[in-house]
């Protein structure tokens, strides 16, 4: 119903959940990125990976318009960020890399508050929040306070807050560091699910190679550049190498002690 | 040319689409549940931290049980606006420790942004899809009324220590009066707010200027010292001009003072004129200075980096 209902004057960036393209982005002399340009179609899982520090936070400020990009464009259901930030806002869901639940409040109140921001109340705030919870899992847990929860369970939170508005596009930066192994699985799943299920597009940052799947797209970004989008056999293919974390270090050219290092 | 006189008449179509499905609760509504939301995560948050709750309701009680009493043999206050007779020094100081508390919370929640912002919170409230402008100043509307819940106990409190507004009853339809003593806690009320609002915007402002968290103690000692000090809070202006003329030229330099003075006259029942539109001037200026310093394409956090932005 709602890409039906959008009718941007670009038809083919109406098709992308999210169209970034020529963004450069720089403080003070420092570039931290270069000529960026990558798509988020609806129904796709999109790995964007690099190393800390290769422009992936500052790519999600832009995205966010936490500050605005002052080239290139950006364009979320072809709503222009810069231009349009109310219609594009609208349909974006975040998960930031810090934790931003207020520790001393409850689930529930947690997920008003955020219904609120999207000018939500009432019993449809209500119903949306209770539906939020019960996709992750966390129904039981309404009523307790977020410092009660451990890790996994405050970013599957997180989760469900993002998914108020009910976003076509899904941000995520970095969201499984600091959880444990079976954390990991479950927020990869859930938002898995939103995407073979709902068609959501899905933008995953990350700086670890075992959270790709075989069929999702690889976007490379490495010191505020592009090095690489497309499907994993071609990531593999392009590198010349013989599996995913090979062809990661031979394009980034960084050695398994640098790599060692991040993790 | 040609390109406006199409955006033109493509806009209706446009707009209408674009809003779509979920127009709905972004009217007016929308920006209610919003702006209420904002507040009610303030307040929510302020009654769980009790500490905080102590600790600024035990400041100025400190002041008020402590040093105004002993100040109460040294100074003597004589018969200024809006008093009509003499007062004891602790009545000369609640306005003043009313306004203390004001400028405590602001930066308090100065110092809550600059740690939101580190932590996400403050990116959580940019994201929403409402106006920046709206969203920060219904965050410090939020601020407002968690120092004004305060502001009430302290002035109850003080109530039972026989300091008690002077303002004259309020006149109500069909004979009725609010009376006396309680006609002041309702006129003090805009005093409050308008207060609070200025000092709020003035800590949003510093929030998007000051980088690191332990700097609050740099704010403590530049900003709230100073300021609190060098105004009438705690001594009258003229008693101020007798010892020092320069110390009486920075205080009435001071926005605090009027802020101060606008609580004290709000508190007797009338309005200080001056002081109202100095306060409304600063606020406006201040709210304009904090709006820009947020504003994604012109403000600071785009040229510094902002949150997170070593990554």
């Amino acid at each position: 119903m709602m890409p039906a209902s959008v009718q941007p004057r670009d038809t083919a960036a109406a098709m992308e959940a999210l169209s970034v393209s020529g963004v450069s982005h720089a403080f003070g002399d420092r570039k931290a990125l270069d000529g960026v340009s990558l798509t988020v179609p609806h129904g796709t899982f999109v790995v964007l990976l690099g190393l800390n520090g290769a422009g992936k936070s500052t790519l999600f400020s832009l995205i966010t318009r936490l500050y605005d990009n002052v080239s290139g464009e950006i364009r979320i259901l072809g709503h222009d960020v810069r231009r349009r930030p109310t219609a594009a806002l609208q349909r974006l869901g975040v998960v930031f890399q810090s934790r931003t639940l207020d520790t001393d409040l409850t689930l529930i109140q947690n997920l008003q508050y955020h219904a609120a921001l999207h000018g939500l109340s009432g019993r449809d705030a209500q119903q949306r929040c209770r539906a939020a919870l019960e996709r992750v899992g966390l129904t039981d847990r309404a009523d307790a306070k977020v410092r009660a929860l451990s890790g996994g369970q405050a970013r599957r939170v997180e989760i469900a807050r993002s998914l108020l508005q009910r976003p076509s596009l899904l941000l995520l930066d970095e969201p499984t560091v600091g959880l444990d192994i079976g954390s990991r699985e479950s927020v990869m799943n859930i938002v898995r699910s939103l995407v073979a299920k709902e068609g959501m597009g899905v933008l995953w940052a990350t700086h670890l190679i075992d959270e790709i799947a075989p069929t999702d797209q690889i976007v490379l970004l490495h010191k505020g550049r592009i090095l690489y989008t497309g499907g994993v056999p071609g990531f593999i293919g392009a590198a010349g190498a013989d599996s995913v974390r090979n062809a990661f270090r031979k394009l980034t050219g960084t050695s398994a002690s640098a790599e060692s290092d991040v993790e | 040319m040609s390109r406006s006189t199409t955006s033109t008449v493509a806009a209706p179509a446009v707009s209408a689409a674009d809003v779509g499905p979920t127009s709905d609760h972004m009217r007016l509504a929308g920006y209610w549940a919003c702006f209420r939301g904002i507040v009610w995560r303030e307040v929510l948050r302020f009654l769980h931290q009790r500490e905080r709750f102590l600790s600024a309701l035990v400041r100025p009680l400190v002041w008020l049980f402590i040093f105004a009493a002993g100040f109460r043999q040294v100074l003597g206050v004589s018969i200024i606006p809006p008093y009509q007779s003499y007062v004891l020094y602790e009545t000369f100081v609640t306005p003043g420790l009313v306004g203390m508390i004001l400028l405590f919370n602001a930066m308090q929640s100065s110092l809550s942004m600059v740690y939101d912002r580190e932590t996400g919170a403050m990116r959580t409230l940019l994201v929403s899809p409402f106006p920046r402008s709206f969203l920060l100043t219904s965050k410090i509307i939020g601020g407002v009324a968690v120092a004004m819940l305060q502001a009430y106990v302290f002035l109850a409190v003080a109530y039972y220590w026989e300091i008690e507004p002077g303002a004259p009853p309020i006149p109500l339809p069909f004979g009725f009066a609010i009376p006396h003593p309680f006609a002041g806690y309702i006129t003090v009320a805009p005093a409050l707010f308008l207060s609070g609002l200025m000092l709020g915007a003035l800590a949003l402002f510093m929030s998007s200027v000051i980088r690191q968290l332990e700097n609050f103690a740099g704010v403590m000692n530049f900003v709230i010292f100073p300021m609190f000090f060098a105004s009438s809070a705690l001594y009258p202006l003229w008693r101020i001009k007798e010892s020092s003329p320069l110390l009486y030229e920075i205080c009435r330099l001071n926005p605090f003072t009027y802020v101060v003075e606008l609580i004290r006259f709000g508190y007797h029942g009338q309005v200080d004129w001056v002081s109202l539109a100095v306060v409304l001037g600063c606020t406006v200026l201040f709210l304009g200075a904090a709006i820009y310093a947020y504003n994604p394409s012109k403000g600071l956090i785009g040229r510094r980096g902002g949150p997170g932005a070593g990554a």
